[in-house]
């Protein structure tokens, strides 16, 4: 296995692992214990302190990210698999009064009924759904169950990021925890009504926030037949399952979104697992996402800007995630997912998961490895540009494109040119003088007239898209089953574009107020064709 | 003690997490998944095994679990002689790594649970 600098100083003898310790040994930690379980290479715990060490690790990750500030919002994203579900009695075990340092913060639940993706019955989605909503009661956090059908709801805003204040320091944190804590004690002791915390098995009536847990923005009713087929049929037209696995994570990541502004959540925190994260790092990687790693696998997502996405259990693995729900009664609902029982070679996603979870099996280090490699990378913007306003971002999975149109060099610029000449009259090269501009970043801008709006809606889309998103569209021969609110969002940004670039407008139309269409005047004569009908304005 | 070879053994195999949400009787629970997907649906099978020469051990429990239980795609429960990687095993609520993994010599009335954590979560 292919090591890094000077960390990894653990002896080569790490791997084979020793081999197993028996049960006749005692719990590494107390001494005393009988082990029930074996983490990472050879620790064998009692189930005491098992449990000490799990719960631990959860609030650790929390407390020394410190991102999270009380009485904050938190939308808590569940599938009823085993790692979200985990996370979920975690924060209901933090907020309860008994526990010595109690989480803080204001948590809600998302679900997402992925039944028409994977092409469930109504009757199996509908018993799923019940099986989720008796959890859901039990728990008793304000909980928003969204069929994915309503993407075809979504406004085009969903896609843009707003952009926030840099975040705090850390002397802000220290400040809101010490007043935060001054108003429990004003309040008194007995944490009445204002308190956010939750003793289990108090009624959601005590909880501040007055959503209806019913969710009174869209009441429980499902989907229409016409949007079930619609869903379906997006994602029977998506040639291969790696596209689809990548569509369907796009879609779930904007429904789950656009529920979190609605409602006022400014946190999202999602169940993905240190193997879960290791895998998709090796992922990511494979699919061309390799510049959005940070973000992909970091404990904090901002790419939202107004919502961030967090990652509590980043450092629980599978298999103790696992054994924690196994011994200590964590229900959880599974819900077959678009590659069930599907063979190893069917995706990308299969294909890596089988490689990781095989070479772990032999080198339990390999997924610590990948995780503490993924630590290390850094959310740097690219040299030079840190000053300059925020660059456009992609239109489905929001990162910030890291692309130049006059980069031929690399095959990603290369592509750019291919496919314009396709759609256009052979146009000047594209580092005319108003593309060099500090917003010069977007391919194709300017050079004359785009034929967007008029003819190729799909060139418009594709190239507002990153490296990865473009090879996933590959995949899906037609845009037309695609939601509504992508390709209005699409025009939308192509249209804002050709104007604010070629006047060098610095107010950038990616981030902050969605800014309309700039007034003809201000437009350099010479780069407007007036021969283009489909230029609007 | 290890049984003598001639005595059948009569244990439990588990598919699943056993967890069970309250307020759900397990009949109700139509539609499940996970590993007993490939088990016909049946998240608990009592098992009795025959008798034979060799000592029952985890090794030969799989192969009897592979002709005897084991519905469909067999690729996905069992590689090799062993189980895929990413299924843990418990026996009786315990690590298997604790107890010698497929070397363990099955007792009578021992439960072994195989917990799929394959995507998903």
């Amino acid at each position: 296995m292919c090591q890094v600098g000077e960390d990894y100083a653990e002896p080569a003898s790490e791997e084979p692992p020793p081999r197993q310790p028996g049960r006749e040994q005692k719990c590494v930690k107390c001494k005393e214990g009988l082990p029930v379980v074996v983490i990472r290479a050879g620790d064998a715990f009692c189930r005491d302190c098992f449990k000490a060490f799990y719960i631990h690790k959860f609030r650790a990750v929390l407390g020394k990210n410190r991102l999270i500030f009380p009485g904050e919002k938190v939308l808590l994203a569940w599938s009823g698999g085993p790692s979200s579900s985990s996370m979920v009695w975690q924060v209901l075990e933090g907020l309860s009064r008994e526990s010595a340092k109690r989480l803080r913060f204001v948590p809600g639940i998302v679900c997402i009924d992925e039944g028409a993706a994977c092409g469930l019955s109504p009757e199996a989605r509908a018993k799923t759904l019940a099986e989720m909503k008796l959890i859901l009661q039990t728990v008793g956090f304000p909980w928003h169950v969204v069929a994915l059908e309503e993407v075809f709801d979504l406004p085009p805003s969903v896609l843009r990021c707003f952009a926030q204040e840099p975040v705090e320091t850390e002397g802000a944190y220290k400040a809101a925890v010490d007043s935060f804590l001054q108003q429990q004690h004003v309040l008194g002791a007995e944490g009445a009504g204002d308190s956010p915390s939750l003793a289990q098995g108090e009624e959601q009536l005590s909880w501040p926030c007055t959503q209806d847990p019913q969710n009174p923005q869209s009441p429980d009713r499902p989907p229409t037949a016409a949007q079930t087929e619609a869903l379906s049929r997006l994602f029977d037209s998506v040639k291969t399952l790696t596209a689809k696995e990548e569509l369907l994570q796009a879609l779930r990541t904007h429904l789950i979104l656009h529920v979190a502004r609605t409602h006022g959540y400014s946190k999202v925190m999602t169940g993905d697992s240190c193997t879960r994260l290791a895998i998709k790092l090796m992922t990511s990687l494979a699919l061309g996402r390799g510049a959005f790693l940070a973000w992909d696998t970091g404990f904090s997502d901002e790419r939202h800007g107004d919502v961030v996405v967090v990652r509590p259990m980043r450092e629980h693995t599978l298999k103790e995630v696992a054994f924690y729900n196994h011994l200590f009664a964590v229900p959880s609902v599974f819900t077959p997912a678009l590659d069930t029982k599907a063979p190893e070679k069917a995706s990308i996603h299969r294909l890596m998961e089988a490689f990781m979870l095989r070479l772990q099996d032999q080198f339990p280090s390999t997924v610590s490895t990948v995780y503490r490699t993924s630590e290390k990378l850094v959310k740097a913007p690219r040299d030079g540009c840190a000053a300059s306003p925020p660059g456009p971002r992609c239109l489905l999975c929001m990162c910030a494109l890291d692309i130049d149109t006059a980069d031929s060099a690399t095959a990603f610029g290369a592509q750019t040119p291919l496919h314009l000449s396709q759609t256009q009259p052979p146009t000047p090269p594209p580092t005319a003088p108003c593309c060099s501009a500090g917003m010069g970043r977007v391919q194709g801008c300017c050079g004359g007239a785009r034929p967007c709006e008029r003819e190729d809606p799909r060139a418009c889309v594709i190239e507002q898209l990153c490296y990865g998103c473009r090879v996933n569209m590959k995949d899906l021969p037609s845009l037309d089953p695609l939601p509504p609110y992508i390709l209005a969002e699409a025009r939308l940004r192509s249209q804002r574009y050709q104007r604010p670039l070629c006047s060098g407008s610095p107010g950038g139309p990616w981030g902050g107020a969605p800014a309309g269409p700039l007034p003809t005047q201000l437009l350099p004569q010479g780069l407007h064709r007036a021969a283009d009908p489909g230029v609007p304005g | 003690a290890t049984p003598p070879a001639s005595r059948s053994l009569r244990g439990s195999v588990s598919l699943g997490d056993e967890a069970v949400c309250p307020g759900i009787e397990a009949h109700d629970r139509a539609w499940r998944g996970g590993a007993e997907l490939l088990f016909d649906g049946v998240k608990k099978h009592q098992v009795t095994l025959p008798g034979q020469e060799e000592p029952w051990d985890i090794r030969n429990l799989l192969v009897w679990i592979k002709k005897n239980l084991l519905k469909e795609r067999p690729e996905l429960f069992i590689q090799g002689d062993s189980v895929r990687p990413g299924i843990l095993v418990l026996i009786n609520d315990a690590d298997w790594e604790l107890l010698g993994e497929l070397d363990y010599q099955l007792q009578d009335q021992d439960s072994i649970l195989f917990i799929s954590t394959l995507h998903g979560g």
